[in-house]
């Protein structure tokens, strides 16, 4: 089944409660998959920073001191903020991918779950809410985020085989359902240099998204390819650093409700995942066609 | 509205069932437990915040209004009951009906009234696709437009759609009538357009008014049903399946 929620705020008043809106939402659909759980946030912008989120399964060996020698080889301030299992790095935006590159060679062991100017990823087996606990996640503020509860189908239960899957700067994607053809499309982007890091069929989703976008497409047109080059069955919902897309293949097989209002666009797999958002009753709320692309940007 | 310590309270002549409160255990169970012949024949359910599986298996003539948008299968199996849904419908609504009758007076999401062997459907708003898919008797009335692959492998009844149909209508139909009044995207494999005879136009007027609509004609009606090539294998067919 697997479940997933994205929340598109508009109105800069909820941006406080993005985090707490997002986990209930996100908890609602806990019986529609119990393997793992993720989030990912969009915070707002500080213009002077950029952010990787970083897991280890040893915390407590893998993070302390990291600070200090990452600032050494960087030659820039660093700061790492944990949470569980997870850590956040911030340094200046211009030392992004030499910082990764710091990362996997300090520390072998941890695990890249996204990098950006404003992104934060979250992610781990168990159920939303232990996840959401874990993350203190209902603390975030933000401007959008989506999130994915996971009955794992297509590749091993694990961190890295959770969603939101995210291949590129501030950009990431959760899915519900299956693709058929995802060894053949992995193939094809391991050719233009993209790395891939799990089995799991909607990382190469996310991975064709990014490399979509790094051609020059806008979130909608790379949306639109998905439809004609990757085939099986899927509700997909992306973030990127200003946007929030939705796709649904041409047989929409997979459940998907939207609301909108002027204060939100919100994503259900199920209409109970938006029961709790205000003034849903007042809301627009519908059933995304299939193969149609649907995509907000701020 | 505020909780009670009393989960359910009898209003006027209808028993008030709040989710809020109980679950839907309880009022699942509840419904079951109605003998025949019992007074309690007005339910309400407050609350249901899109639950899955609101008065499934009530097997009495019962009216119950729900008050907001039920999630999945909501009044599946339903024999004699009259639910009304003030809200929308996930997948699922009334799938394998036997009698009674489920009024949604909003949207439907996929597959409403799957499999139904009886009683009447009706969708104020619009349903989503594969709605009537399978269905084996049951009448289903639609206000509004009616997604892609709608009455797949349809046996038995009547699908009715005030508006328009998605693709594939009626893709591998058996035996029901589907009556459409807007455009149809495609018709699926072995479905046509048929003649409107006078037999149909009065079996369309009785399905109409037994789902309350009043300014529409039959006569601006197209009916579609089955070409009955795919009944027997026929090997020039094998595209078409």
């Amino acid at each position: 089944m697997c479940g997933i929620v994205g929340l598109f705020l508009k109105d800069k008043s909820l941006e406080p409660k993005l985090g707490s809106m997002l986990s209930e939402m996100l908890i609602s659909l806990s019986d529609r998959g119990p393997d793992s759980a993720g989030i990912a946030i969009y915070g707002a912008p500080s213009g002077n920073e950029a952010k990787i989120t970083i897991q280890s399964a040893k915390p407590g060996r893998d993070f302390p001191g990291l600070e200090a020698e990452l600032a050494k080889i960087l030659g820039a301030p660093v700061t790492i903020a944990v949470k569980s299992t997870h850590a956040v790095v911030r340094t200046a935006p211009g030392k992004i991918d030499e910082a990764r590159e710091a990362i996997q060679t300090l520390r072998p062991d941890i695990r890249i779950m996204g990098a950006g100017d404003v992104v934060e990823i979250y992610k781990e087996v168990g159920l939303p809410e232990a996840v959401v606990d874990r993350f203190d996640v209902r603390s975030m503020t933000g401007t959008h985020g989506i999130g994915h509860t996971r009955m794992a189908t297509e590749s091993a239960v694990t961190t890295m085989g959770a969603h939101p899957f995210s291949t590129g700067a501030d950009q990431c994607l959760v899915h519900n359902g299956s693709l058929s053809n995802h060894n053949n499309v992995r193939r094809e982007l391991i050719r233009e240099g993209m790395k891939f890091e799990t089995e799991n069929d909607t990382e190469v989703a996310a991975a064709y998204l990014s490399s979509q976008m790094a051609h020059g497409k806008n979130l909608g047109e790379a949306l639109e390819g998905t439809l004609s080059d990757l085939d099986g069955f899927f509700t997909f919902v992306v973030g990127t650093k200003n946007g929030f897309g939705v796709v649904r293949d041409p047989i929409a097989c997979k459940p998907a409700v939207m609301a909108e209002t002027d204060q939100y666009v919100a994503f259900g797999s199920e209409y109970r995942a938006l029961t709790k958002l205000p003034g849903i009753d007042n809301a627009r709320v519908w059933e995304p066609e299939p193969a149609t692309v649907y995509f907000w940007e701020h | 509205m505020p909780a009670t310590s009393k989960a359910t309270r009898d209003q006027g002549h209808a028993r008030v069932f709040d989710l809020d409160v109980m679950s839907l255990r309880e009022l699942n169970q509840a419904l079951h437990d109605l003998a025949p012949g019992s007074n309690q024949t007005a339910w309400e359910v407050l609350n249901p915040k899109g639950n899955h599986s609101v008065a499934v298996g009530v097997d009495l003539p019962v009216t119950i209004d729900v008050r907001g948008s039920v999630g999945y299968y909501c009044g599946g199996m339903n024999s004699g009951s009259t639910i009304t849904v003030h809200g929308s419908a996930g997948p699922g609504v009334g799938e394998n009906m036997m009698s009674g009758s489920i009024i949604i007076k909003g949207d439907a999401s996929q597959y409403a009234g799957a499999t139904g062997k009886g009683g009447l459907l009706v969708i104020e708003g619009n349903a989503s696709s594969r709605c009537g898919i399978s269905m084996k008797g049951i009448d289903i009335v639609v206000h509004g437009n009616i997604g892609h692959m709608s009455a797949f492998m349809a046996q038995s009844g009547n699908l009715v759609v005030l508006g328009d149909a998605g693709d594939a209508l009626g893709d591998s139909i058996y035996e029901a009538r589907l009556f459409v009044r807007g455009k149809v995207d495609s018709l699926g494999a072995d479905c046509i357009a048929k003649e409107m005879r006078p037999e149909h136009l009065e079996l369309l007027q009785g399905l109409l008014d037994r789902a309350g609509v009043t300014d529409v004609k039959p006569s601006e009606f197209k009916r579609y049903g089955s070409a009955r090539t795919l009944y027997n294998f026929n090997i020039d067919n094998a595209d078409a399946y």
